[in-house]
């Protein structure tokens, strides 16, 4: 009886906030229209488009685009009948992984190397931006077909080839026979180590303005507490960063498997200009997004399950 | 015990006194800093060699003589030292004009995108509504499928433009919204530019990270939404809104797909650079005669003008990064939370 009665008083408090929700709820909409008004107008009948393309026969012509429905074929073709796609696939995904990581522990490592206080701070920091403007748009295509560069940058590896560590590292640990694959995977990133920090320049500054974000005034509380520098790493810099890390893990995956040097995405950009195969094309597309998708899933939701969020209270 | 330590420490003058007053306590610290600044500082030297290094063969290749590229023997320190290469670059890229129009239409698209993009973002991180799932999903989607990937759909899409019929059904035909630069601003204030998804997933955890007391005592004292958004939050959020512009201003500028789609008719210097290796063909014919053209332009000198085109586009980023990047080290004092 007494229970009914809470609910009840429970059920008009509802209700009674129940106009603030609405309020919020309607705010919410506001903030995001332009996203959604974008969204409705601009890409949801390209990205159909595209869908849709994948299920048919493209023909163009001068001025015309014929599409004829074949269903799956498309598909089946990219897995069964297509020499290259599936090895493509099989090549990268594994790949993706690795540097993937690999880029997500080089830039927060860099990013909190970055955040603390030494000389020429401002400098460094615009060096390791240098790489974001190097790979980005044009300029990228630009330097892969670059052979003067390629022909210095021969000469200097050249002249330092007889001083590689690594090399000479990895033939010891090697013929020691332990768990070569795992050092091999390590070598991998190592040897692309340029790779890496030319990747992972967007990663460090979206670190930092994480880092950033952190009040000074928590750090100083675990001081006085008897923390060391090492116990609030883990202990504050993570968890609060840990949304960033989040955000930079997908964006990370997105950016590796969606570059144009990339060998599945060579594959679809030949297909798709080279041959003018525009169904074929969309459905290897279509295929390997979803295959990332999956991936992204999958891993963000495990992310996410240690991710500390400061409005769930 | 406190009080006598201070005593102590005023008798003892030198390091090594000091030293030992503190039980050897002093010399480890100081060991350990110029131990963690040392290795830091070979870490960072050895990093920034790596990342610079193509830049710096870049440099020393703009300042050679067209002999200079032939000669084996020079790699990195030009024998004939001349500042011609950046003459004929900026000429080619007819630099002054294209350098004015990218940075107008640069700056009013990231500003308007970042704009845009941290509403948005604000509005993912911090309300209720329903559907808000399929709505971040569709967020997701556009940061995943790369906008390659929907190109030709895309213009096929803006060249007979129309919503839902309405625009046919008023005017009779479907509008063409090809080859405008307009496109491109709606695009880019409804958040469809390039990559902005992930600058409102990045605002959107930005914001969730931030507690949200502050917003409630602005609301109990009659703040509305957007004022509180515009008062309260938009300060705090000094370095993540930086980066978001830094990024889009960066993609901005050196983008050539969405340029070629909408801004084509305009020159910039993204496209410029892009087709320099022809417009130098064509500037050498013009100047040499066509009697030289046949021999045409060797690959070697091609490269060292597009080097030297390449730090001519990248050095005005570089100069905005400098400037904009003190946003970050601000953003600790101006934040006015206290956990």
């Amino acid at each position: 009886m007494k229970k009914e009665k809470k609910d009840e008083s429970l059920k008009k408090r509802d209700k009674k906030y129940s106009g603030l929700q609405k309020r919020k709820a309607i705010a919410g909409y506001l903030f995001i229209s332009p996203f959604i008004i974008g969204f409705l107008l601009f890409m949801l009948k390209p990205l159909f488009e595209s869908l849709y393309m994948s299920f048919c026969e493209v023909t163009i012509g001068p001025g015309f685009v014929n599409k004829s429905w074949i269903g799956l074929k498309n598909y089946y073709d990219a897995f069964r009948t297509d020499p290259d796609y599936l090895v493509n696939l099989t090549d990268v995904l594994p790949q993706m992984v690795l540097y993937s990581i690999g880029i997500i522990v080089f830039s927060f490592f860099v990013s909190l190397l970055l955040n603390q206080e030494f000389k020429a701070r401002g400098l460094v920091r615009a060096v390791f931006f240098l790489p974001v403007i190097m790979s980005s748009g044009v300029i990228l295509g630009l330097e892969e077909n670059n052979s003067l560069m390629a022909q210095i940058a021969d000469t200097v590896e050249t002249a330092v080839a007889n001083i590689n560590i690594t090399d000479v590292l990895q033939e010891v640990l090697e013929t020691a026979g332990v768990g070569t694959r795992a050092y091999r995977w390590v070598f991998e990133i190592i040897d692309n180590i340029y790779d890496i920090a030319t990747a992972s320049g967007i990663q460090i500054i979206i670190f930092i303005s994480g880092l950033q974000s952190i009040s000074s005034s928590m750090y100083e509380a675990a001081d006085i507490e008897g923390c060391t520098k090492w116990e609030s790493l883990w202990k504050i810099t993570f968890p609060m960063v840990s949304s960033i890390f989040l955000v930079n893990w997908i964006y990370t995956v997105v950016d590796f498997s969606m570059r144009s040097d990339n060998d599945v995405m060579q594959k679809i950009d030949k297909v798709m200009v080279g041959e003018l195969r525009y169904g074929p094309a969309s459905a290897m597309a279509w295929c390997y997004f979803l295959i990332v998708t999956v991936f992204i899933g999958i891993t963000s939701f495990f992310i996410s399950k240690v991710v500390y969020y400061n409005d769930e209270k | 015990m406190t009080k006598s330590n201070k005593v102590e420490f005023k008798k003892y003058g030198t390091y090594w006194e000091r030293n030992r007053a503190s039980g050897g306590y002093l010399l480890r610290h100081d060991i350990g800093e110029v131990f963690v600044k040392f290795v830091r500082f070979i870490l960072l030297f050895g990093m920034c060699f790596l990342i610079l290094q193509p830049v710096l063969n870049k440099i020393s290749v703009s300042f050679m003589e067209q002999q200079d590229l032939y000669n084996p023997i020079v790699v990195s320190i030009p024998l004939h030292f001349t500042g011609e290469n950046y003459k004929i670059a900026a000429k080619i890229m007819s630099y002054g004009e294209s350098l004015k129009n990218s940075i107008i239409i640069s700056i009013t698209i990231a500003i308007l995108q970042t704009v845009m993009c941290t509403i948005v973002g604000y509005g993912f991180s911090r309300f209720k509504f329903p559907l808000k799932n399929l709505w971040f999903a569709c967020v997701m989607a556009l940061i995943i499928v790369p906008p390659q990937a929907f190109s030709t759909s895309l213009v096929i899409h803006f060249y007979n433009f129309d919503i839902f019929g309405i625009i046919k059904a008023i005017k009779g035909a479907p509008i063409n919204l090809r080859g405008g630069v307009v496109p491109y601003y709606l695009m880019s204030a409804t958040c469809m530019g390039l990559k902005n998804g992930l600058y409102i997933y990045l605002v959107r955890q930005f914001f969730r990270n931030i507690p949200v007391d502050l917003e409630e005592a602005a609301y109990i004292d009659g703040c509305g939404m957007f004022k509180t958004f515009v008062r309260i939050m938009v300060p705090q959020s000094k370095p993540i809104v930086t980066s978001c512009f830094l990024f889009s201003l960066v993609w901005q500028w050196t983008d050539g797909f969405y340029s070629k789609l909408f801004i084509g008719g305009k020159k910039l210097v993204s496209t410029s650079l892009a087709s320099i290796a022809d417009a130098l063909g064509v500037y050498v014919a013009r100047e040499l005669g066509a009697a030289n053209a046949q021999t045409g332009v060797s690959s070697q000198y091609t490269n060292c003008i597009l080097s030297t085109g390449t730090l001519l586009v990248v050095l005005p980023v570089v100069v905005v990064y400098l400037i904009a990047q003190k946003a970050f080290v601000e953003s600790i004092s101006s934040t006015g939370i206290k956990m």
